[in-house]
């Protein structure tokens, strides 16, 4: 029953794939106009590809000890080495896989669990939406990193728990957004039309209102990317994300925090990482809101 | 209006009760037994049998949950397992300290927020207002310990020695020793400011646009006099709940950057809590930081709805 929705989703896409799709190209077109969307896909793009193929260029493996601990520079590591002795170089390339992983799948799911209750919400209204939307205030209550860390701090830091508690802290903000989107596609005639013929209430929300509310999902999207990327990283240095010996990004900047002034590289090479990934993500988002409603977008943080 | 604002106050009520129930939950009443759950690896019998107590592992859960809710309404949140303190005895000070460290950052941030996002609407389109449009989209998108550690990499390291690069502090209170203060407040204002100076920007845009500043500037106002007497105080009106919202941003945000410069607040004391599994102290932060958020967010829904004339005026 569960697996319906999401197969007639598929399907669907067929015949609402002419109307839909000029809208969508449309909108990255646009955005691609903007000079900052450009900057933003070169920023992430590298890092990315740094992330992604780092492990297979990286002069060492990501926990041999090559050098004494805190060395700025040595033989083969020319940005020196971690508080252990190992290559700084080698664990920053390696460090960036798992943080785009996690930031990735957390960002996906919570737009995902967000956009079906913000539909479900702006269609049905009545007690579902009361329900759905005071729900949601709860969860609003906890600032994002406070509701992590409450949990990791209980059960125990693990990369499934990061994705499902951002993810989840991430679906009141979306499903608010779309159920004011949907809310105006509700009014509109076509919509009314297909219920004066009997389409089921289900294939409307997927059929109908679905591909009318891309624009502000997509938006949505890359802004749940980008403060996902910086609440795992921010997690991981506070030592609540990867735990050791993993290289990630944010837990090297913890390991190597202490040491800021005797070996800057250990922490600044990371920190660069997280600083531009985040910067590239939030340029496309800009563009992409840009292109959707030719506006500022909000400024919730 | 008055309506409208008792009815959030209940909201914001029934959601610090909810916000309670989930903190408790989370960490009291796991499954199996929370004592052993709780000390995992170091429990030893004494330390179980002293954990169970204290929480009141003999009851039912809802008398459990009651027990500690009247318990924390009286600001008794239990003993630190790790210090030995009362939890409200040993958070005082570290709240105290918090507080201090937002209250530098509003008074700092606020009206240089406020001033940069007019003058950018007042250079409309000219390289000053790409400027800073540009700096605060790049600002908005760190995270906040980015922005401490950049700042600590710049001003702490290497040839410019300015600020220590941790609040070793003293005895005295926090604002004793400005020199530490400078780079946490610094962060604090950096992640802050960025979606002010954007919101008063648009705001004032919006503003000066208008047919009563054009007739200002009609009837001979002097430009300064146009700006402080017509536009500026028509412009702050839409910008008030952003600022309220940025500041609850701030009851959480202050973690990682107390973190990163062992500044003696509530957000270090949450992580030194978590390292120490310290359930009571752990509830206590949690739950007032919710709290500080869902009352400073109560505020801003309440700012908004007196700033909107619709609102204002259609419910007397």
């Amino acid at each position: 029953m569960s697996a319906a929705p999401v197969k007639s989703e598929s399907a669907a896409t067929g015949p609402a794939e002419p109307a839909a799709k000029p809208r969508r190209a449309g909108l990255f077109r646009t955005a691609w106009g903007f000079g900052r969307t450009k900057v933003g896909v070169v920023l992430t793009a590298a890092i990315v590809l740094i992330a992604l193929f780092g492990p297979y260029i990286s002069p060492h493996t990501d926990t041999a000890l090559v050098a004494e601990p805190y060395v700025t520079s040595a033989d083969g590591s020319p940005f020196g080495t971690d508080y252990l002795g190992r290559d700084v170089f080698s664990r920053f390339l390696y460090g960036g896989q798992i943080l785009l992983l996690l930031a990735a799948s957390a960002a996906l799911f919570g737009t995902l669990a967000g956009t079906v209750l913000g539909i479900v919400a702006g269609y049905r209204r009545g007690w579902l939406d009361e329900l759905i939307m005071r729900t949601n205030d709860i969860l609003l209550a906890f600032p994002q990193l406070i509701a992590a860390l409450l949990i990791m701090s209980i059960i125990g830091p693990q990369a499934w728990l990061i994705v499902v508690i951002i993810g989840v802290t991430h679906m009141p903000r979306v499903a608010r957004v779309i159920r004011e989107a949907t809310l105006r596609i509700v009014e509109q005639d076509f919509v009314k039309s297909a219920e004066a013929i009997g389409v089921p209430r289900w294939k409307i929300m997927v059929r109908e209102i679905l591909p009318n509310v891309t624009s502000p999902l997509l938006v949505e999207l890359g802004l749940r990317l980008t403060y996902s990327i910086g609440i795992v990283a921010v997690l991981g240095f506070l030592g609540m994300g990867l735990q050791p010996p993993d290289a990630d990004w944010g837990l090297m900047i913890n390991e190597n925090r202490l040491a800021i002034t005797v070996q800057p590289w250990a922490v600044a090479l990371p920190v660069a990482a997280v600083a531009v990934l985040t910067i590239g993500a939030n340029l496309i988002t800009d563009g992409l809101s840009r292109a959707s409603i030719g506006i500022d977008r909000g400024v919730e943080k | 209006m008055i309506r409208l604002i008792i009815n959030r106050l209940f909201f914001g009520l029934v959601t610090l009760f909810a916000v309670s129930l989930i903190v408790f939950l989370a960490t009291q009443a796991l499954p199996g037994d929370a004592a052993s759950a709780i000390l995992g690896r170091d429990a030893t019998p004494e330390r179980l049998t002293a954990l169970r107590e204290q929480l009141n592992l003999g009851d039912p859960v809802a008398v459990q949950y009651g027990k500690w809710l009247l318990a924390a309404l009286t600001l008794d949140f239990g003993t630190s397992f790790a210090s030995g303190y009362p939890v409200a005895e040993y958070l005082a000070p570290r709240l105290s300290n918090s507080l201090w460290l937002m209250a530098f950052a509003a008074i700092i941030g606020t009206p240089l927020a406020l001033a940069l996002g007019s003058f950018s609407a007042m250079r409309r389109d000219r390289g000053v207002d790409h400027a800073t449009s540009m700096v605060t989209l790049v600002l908005a998108s760190l995270p906040e310990f980015v922005v401490g550690i950049v700042l600590i990499l710049i001003f702490s390291t290497g040839w410019l020695s300015l600020f220590p690069p941790i609040f070793a502090g003293g005895s005295g209170a926090v604002w004793q020793y400005p020199g530490q203060l400078v780079l946490p407040v610094l962060t604090l204002v950096i992640a802050v400011s960025p979606p002010i100076i954007r919101m008063m920007r648009a705001s004032m845009i919006e503003v000066l646009e208008s047919e009563y500043v054009q007739q200002a500037r009609l009837k001979g106002l002097p430009e300064k006099t146009v700006i402080r007497r017509h536009a500026a105080p028509n412009a702050i009106g839409p910008v008030a709940q952003v600022i309220a919202l940025q500041l609850a941003w701030l009851a959480g945000g202050v973690v990682a950057i107390e973190y990163l410069f062992r500044f003696p607040g509530i957000g270090l004391a949450l992580m030194d809590a978590i390292d120490a599994r310290d359930i009571p102290l752990i509830q206590a932060v949690v739950l007032l930081i919710a709290g500080v958020y869902i009352v400073v967010n109560l505020l801003a829904d309440i700012v908004g709805l007196a700033a909107n004339p619709k609102v204002r005026v259609s419910a007397k």
